[in-house]
Order: C-alpha cells, then structure tokens, then sequence
C-alpha cells in the first residue's frame, strides 16, 4: 500500500467534495443551527432526569454531561464522513455504479468511506470539544499529556468501532439492495449513547456492550475523562477497536465476491 | 371532494401504494425497529425510580411510551424527502398535469405505509408486554376510537408541517434540512423521550400552545389512559390543522407560479 498516493488521492477528494459542498452555505448554517438545538435539546432531556434526583446510575450531571459532549464529538464525526459516503453504497449498489468503483487502480473501501465529506459536521465536533473543555473545567480536571494522551486514544478506539458497525451494515447492502433503513436502526439504537450505560438496566446493559458496542463507544472515553478509568478497560476497547476494524474489512472482501454487478 | 372524487381517486391511489409499500416489508419492518427509542427512554426511567417525583407508576408510565410508540408509530411524516427528490430529478412536471393534487399522492403513500407498518408494530406491542406482562391492558372502545382520530390528527399536523417545508423545494434545493431543523423540537417536546407532565415549569406554561404536545403526548396519554385535557387537546389539534392548511395552500400557489420544469 503506497501511503503517499493515498494521501494525495484523499487531499483531492477534501477538495473536491468541500467545493461542492461549499455550494450551499445556508445549508451548513441550518445544520449548524440543528446541532446546536439539538444538543440543548438532549441536555434539557437529561435536567429532566435529574431535576429530583442528584445521582443516575451512578453518575452525578456534570459527569453526564461529558458522555453528552464525547456524543456530539462522535455523532459530529458520523455526519462529516460515515454518513454521507455509507449511505453512498446503497447507491452505488442500486445504480451498478459500484463497478466503476471497482475498476479503479486503488482500494475500493478507501475509496467508498471516505470519497466524501460534509463540513456542518465540524462545527459538530467543535461543540462537542467547547462542551468538554467547559466540562473539564467544572469538573476540575486537571490536564497533563498522559491524560491528553489516554482521552485521545478512547476517543480513537470509539471511532473506529463507529465506523466499523455502520460499514458493516453498508456492506449487508451487497445481498439486500435496500438496507438504507438498517443504518437508521443503528442510529437509533446509538441514540442511547447519550446516556451513561449505568442507568440502564442489566439485560439492556448487556445488550448495549454485547451486540451493540455502545458501552466502550461512550462510556469508556467518558471515563478516562473522570480519571476513573480502568487499564484493563481501555486495553479492552483497543482490542474490540482493531478486532471490528478486522472483521469489517475482511467481511467486505466477502461480500465483494457476491457482488453481481448491474444486468449481470 | 365529493364521494366520487373519493371512489375514483384517492381509492385507486391508495390501492396502488398499498401494493407499492407490500413489496418492501422488510424495509417498513425495519422502519418499526427504529422507532423502539421510547423503550429505552422507559428503561432509564422505571430503572432510576424518576417516575415517582411525577406521581406516575410504573405501570402507567410503562403503557404511556408503549403508546407513544404507537403513536409515532403512525405520525412518520416523510412527504419532504420524497417530494425534495422529486423535485430534483424532475419528476414533479408530470405529477403538476395530472388531474390531482400531487399531495394526495404522497398522502395516499402515508396511508398505506401505516397500513402496512400495523402488523409489525403489533408484533413488536406483543413482544413488550412478554416482557412486561402487569402492564398488559385493554382500553375500551370509546377511548381507542377517540385516541385513533387523536393520532391521525397529529398525523394531519405533521403532515401539514412537513408540506411547507417541501413547498420550499420551489425555492432551495435542499428544504429537507430545514425539516431536519424542524425535528429537533418534535423530538424533544413531542414527549416521545419523556412525557411532557415530566418537564419543568418554565417549560410546561408555554408548552401547551405550541404544536408539539398534541403530537405523540397527548393521544398517547389518551390512549394509555393516564390523565389528560380532553377537550383542549382535540380543540387545539384542530386550530392547528386549520392555521396551517391555508398557509400551504398559499405557498404550494405561489410556489406553482414559481416553478420552472426541468430544462425550461
């Protein structure tokens, strides 16, 4: 794999997709507007939750607000990337133009995941982060590089396995030719993401880190920020990150062999 | 409209798009998953004992997201997505000739979609109460007639709501992210995440003369027989429907006047 090629290929890509995205710019206005409210809107959800109570599930609000902010940061990184280009395989798959995808000299999930980009997504990550710095700052955490380090690496972790469940389902596409809806499924079903795992109950909590990892999606990050993170947790989640990263990889190598293209 | 308008329109119409939306069950199953959000919002409710400081038992509050799940269940309003794409791609020029009004066929989509979408809703009904058995219940006649004409009259509002927004299609390309917008305060006020007996003071005293509580709250607190104001909801239901009818027609009008068919 020649990195630099990638490299200069995903550059052109930015630049492309930015410029025609860049065409409608009330349109970044409006989502960023959405954004916003729609963060209010979950932290008035949560003063519901806690306006008779101090502690849910064993997180105080200040502290639940940290999941909220490792949320949008997360769901803002959803919309800029594995939004607008997974969706995209169903596209492809319906139209045939999939075969065009496949015939180009570079590799064909580098180029499905990350052809395009949607900048309202940025402003999403940028609430989430003012949302963190604002939590750091009335929790008293105090920063240093080896916490920097560890939030960064859980935040990546999660990342990953984000895009891996909603590639996985993309790709399930090959045999069903409509699973646009599948990934809202998933979407609502990350939706509880916002809310510690903890308040959950047990077969829910057990489902939530089983079938759909949201326990190390959120609730890991969160914890590193409390400082009340485990080792072993975290080497968990690394290992979750890269075994989903494996597994999506080599199931879209599988599916491609059951890729019949179009009128064939 | 006239009986006739009815038998040899709207009947055939519907007819159609029935048989349209049987082709994809699978799909509209998956839609009904999707909307399973209540349950999770039920579980962090009934798991951190939130529903005493609302003097609601655990029973009833467990029946009232059941039936804001049904609620929503039959209030999915998707008109501007459909009519946004077809606007782009042209295919509303047609639609503009024939002898209808191009609303009726997305209505009669809507309808069909319910229909189709009841069986699996009552199967996903059943598997919640296996689980939750003491809050099986059966309302009585008069109540499921009346909460039924509530729903379709929240169907209505959003149905409306949602057409003035693809009326913008006239004018931007991208009016879905305005609905987008417009989403966020359903979601979060509708009383689908939590009922609106729920929210703070500051929130309730202007809560009630907004659009929102009377869409999944109010025929939902009807039907789960949990107290609520009968007479102001549908009484304020329909004031909404008939506030927001004419600002359609007047904007579907001049919007017609507008548009421009494809290549022209």
């Amino acid at each position: 794999m020649n990195l630099r090629k990638y490299f200069k290929v995903y550059t052109k890509f930015l630049h492309t997709s930015f410029a025609s995205e860049l065409e409608y710019q009330t349109n970044i206005i409006i989502d960023l507007i959405t954004a916003i409210l729609s963060l209010i809107g979950s932290i008035f959800l949560l003063s519901i939750f806690f306006q008779d109570n101090g502690i849910i599930g064993g997180w105080e609000f200040e502290q639940a607000l940290i999941i909220q902010g490792i949320y949008t940061i997360l769901n803002g990184v959803t919309n800029t990337w594995f939004n607008p280009n997974l969706t995209e395989i169903v596209k492809h798959i319906r139209e045939g133009t999939l075969d065009f995808v496949l015939l180009k000299p570079i590799d064909s999930q580098f180029f499905i995941s990350l052809k395009k980009i949607n900048p309202s997504g940025f402003l999403e990550i940028m609430l989430g982060i003012f949302l963190l710095l604002y939590c750091i700052n009335i929790n008293e955490i105090n920063l240093n590089l080896r916490f920097l380090t560890l939030c960064l690496f859980t935040i990546i972790c999660s990342i990953c396995i984000l895009y891996s469940l909603w590639f996985f389902i993309s790709t399930t596409t090959i045999w069903f030719v409509k699973t646009w809806n599948a990934t809202e499924v998933l979407r609502s079903f990350l939706y509880i993401g916002r809310f510690p795992l903890d308040s959950f109950s047990l077969s829910l909590k057990i489902f939530f880190s089983i079938f759909i990892p949201i326990a190390f999606i959120t609730t890991i990050p969160s914890e590193v920020f409390l400082g009340l993170y485990q080792l072993w947790k975290i080497l968990l989640e690394a290992s979750v990150a890269i075994i989903f990263l494996f597994t999506s990889r080599k199931f879209w190598l599988f599916a491609l062999k059951f890729y019949s293209s179009a009128s064939s | 409209m006239n009986s006739n308008f009815i038998k040899r329109k709207l009947f055939p119409l519907l007819k159609v798009q029935y048989s349209n939306m049987l082709e994809y069950r699978v799909e509209i199953a998956l839609w009904a998953i999707s909307g399973v959000i209540p349950f999770f919002m039920l579980n962090i409710w009934t798991n951190n004992n939130l529903n005493e400081a609302i003097n609601i038992s655990n029973i009833m509050l467990s029946r009232y997201f059941l039936c804001a799940f049904f609620v929503r269940q039959f209030s999915v309003v998707w008109v501007v997505f459909s009519f946004e794409e077809d606007s782009l791609m042209g295919k509303v020029s047609p639609y503009l000739i024939q002898p209808i009004h191009p609303f009726f066929r997305y209505f009669a989509q809507h309808l069909a979609e319910q229909i189709t979408r009841f069986p699996f809703a009552l199967i996903i009904a059943v598997i919640f109460f296996i689980f939750n058995p003491e809050s099986l219940w059966i309302p009585d006649l008069v109540v499921l007639l009346l909460s039924a004409i509530s729903t379709f009259l929240s169907f209505l509002i959003q149905f409306l709501i949602q057409s003035i927004v693809a009326c913008l299609c006239f004018w931007t390309e991208k009016a879905s992210s305005i609905e987008r917008l417009l989403f966020i305060p359903t979601l979060f006020l509708s009383g689908l995440l939590a009922p609106v007996i729920s929210f703070p003071a500051y929130v309730k005293s202007w809560i009630y003369l907004t659009p929102f509580p009377y869409l999944i709250d109010f025929p939902a607190n009807l039907l789960s027989g949990n107290s609520t104001n009968v007479n102001r909801g549908f009484i304020m239901q329909i004031l909404w429907i008939l506030l927001l009818f004419p600002i359609f027609k007047k904007l579907w009008c001049a919007g017609t006047k507008k548009f421009t068919a494809m290549g022209s």
